[in-house]
């Protein structure tokens, strides 16, 4: 048979096929426990830096023992039941694709820009002594490239932010991506979600806070060069905080808590 | 084609015949991944574990690749190799390859893997392709990590993420530049580089020009 014919044609295009999935494949799934064992890892090392808990001489999941992890349903802001879905394996980043586990938000409501969003959250508590330290909650939405994926921290009072950081984007280095700077993030903390009157204040104005404005305590200084990915910064922390997301969550997480100081 | 000496077939993509400053070849991932000096090693790396393994399996079993299916054979061989570089890369190195995220599927674009492969591999035999593979992973390395270096240090004043020179929002007395950081930097740099390598060896340049 020779090398040019269909025969052998077909012959080696077969042998190579099978030779090269068997190659792939192999790679695949023999890395696959390294590969979850990393996205785990860095998962919780953000989370851990969301809180302001990272301390990189100690391993994480020394420092993540501390760390509760709940599923909440986010149209009744409660802990999902037993039986409803299975919390152990629960995807949020699927979940939010997933027809079945998430809805469509009305183009109206939809200032993050994603479209649709998952019914369920799985969400962080840190407890001291049984009373609520921190709570920490995922949150994504459209920066100017990318949708940028990060987690924010509340203090007890469920209203001041406690740390704020973005795992995964695809920003321009230098401008929009300097939401990963440790600088810009530090501006976050001790910010307030809402107002007086409860509403939603939290905002990156553009160019630098005025002291002595009147939401002084609720702003945060734009990037330079990056207005459009500070404007979706503050899009996406204002949605998930709102009712539409996480709102309802935090009232009953607010009502619930026993002896503190908050009410 | 000549025989060449295997010093020759390593060290000549260096200057003489470098993929990118001669052929012009891979400027996608090289504008794409040389913000850092970290993330460009990491891509060097890749690149040239890719070009040596494929270079060897197509040169492996060039006697038995029928002409008509040639280069579906070695885009088959070099996409392969290429996922398993990004399965290693997310099990070893998972941080690194968050942040290069598609450049490393995109090595099987990169026309310096399949163009090797054609020209040199399918001519040649094992250990020769091999040693080719090599210098033309060396060659790309060498621009990629003088682009990676110039636009760190000038772009943020880091190298590999220690300060170096410090920059002016930290106190220090350095103002980075913003373009060393967008892409369009990287073609000013390989344009200078091009420039020093053609003054250095005039025979490079191209009649006409």
């Amino acid at each position: 048979m020779s090398r040019d014919s269909v025969a052998g044609t077909f012959l080696v295009a077969l042998v190579l096929c099978i030779v090269c999935s068997v190659l792939v494949s192999t790679a695949a799934v023999q890395l696959r426990p390294l590969r979850l064992a990393n996205k785990e890892r860095f998962q919780k090392k953000n989370i851990l830096i969301a809180a302001d808990m990272y301390d990189a001489s100690k391993p994480i999941n020394d420092l993540f023992a501390n760390i509760e992890s709940q599923v909440i349903d986010l149209e009744t802001g409660r802990v999902v039941a037993d039986g409803v879905l299975d919390t152990e394996l629960f995807d949020q980043r699927a979940a939010a694709k997933d027809p079945n586990l998430s809805e469509a938000i009305p183009s109206d409501k939809d200032i993050a820009g994603i479209k649709r969003r998952e019914k369920y959250a799985r969400v962080y508590l840190v407890r001291e002594n049984g009373a609520l330290k921190k709570v920490i909650l995922p949150i994504y939405g459209k920066g100017l490239w990318s949708t940028l994926y990060g987690f924010v921290a509340l203090q007890d009072d469920l209203d001041t932010i406690a740390g704020l950081t973005f795992y995964e984007h695809k920003e321009t280095p230098g401008l929009g991506g300097e939401v990963d700077n440790p600088r810009w993030k530090a501006k976050w903390v001790g910010k307030h979600l809402r107002g007086a009157s409860g509403e939603i204040q939290i905002e990156v104005v553009k160019g630098q806070v005025v002291a002595g404005s009147p939401n002084e305590n609720s702003q945060i200084d734009g990037l330079s060069g990056a207005t459009i990915t500070s404007r979706g910064v503050s899009n996406l922390v204002r949605y998930w905080m709102s009712d539409e997301a996480f709102g309802r969550y935090l009232k009953q997480l607010d009502t619930s808590a026993t002896g503190g100081t908050d009410g | 084609m000549a025989k060449q000496s295997a010093k020759d077939i390593v060290l000549d993509p260096l200057f003489n015949k470098n993929p990118i400053a001669l052929s012009v070849l891979g400027i996608c991932s090289a504008l794409a991944v040389t913000t850092k000096l970290e993330t460009s090693i990491v891509m060097c790396l890749a690149v040239t574990a890719v070009l040596i393994c494929s270079n060897a399996l197509v040169s492996l079993i060039r006697a038995f690749i029928p002409g008509s299916i040639r280069m579906i054979v070695q885009m088959t061989i070099i996409a392969s190799l290429v996922i398993v570089v990004d399965q290693v890369l997310q099990a070893f190195a998972y941080e690194v390859s968050t942040t290069l995220s598609v450049f490393v599927g995109l090595i099987i674009t990169n026309c310096i893997v399949m163009g090797r492969a054609e020209a040199f591999a399918m001519q040649n035999p094992v250990g020769a392709s091999m040693l080719d593979g090599l210098g033309n992973g060396l060659g790309y390395s060498v621009i990629l990590l003088i682009v990676g270096f110039f636009r760190e240090l000038l772009g943020s004043g880091k190298l590999l993420g220690f300060t170096v020179l410090t920059v002016q929002s930290e106190g220090g007395w350095y103002l980075p530049n913003g373009l060393m950081l967008l892409s369009p930097s990287a073609f000013f740099i390989i344009g200078f580089i091009i420039w020093a390598i053609r003054t250095w060896k005039p025979e490079q340049v191209e009649k006409g020009a």
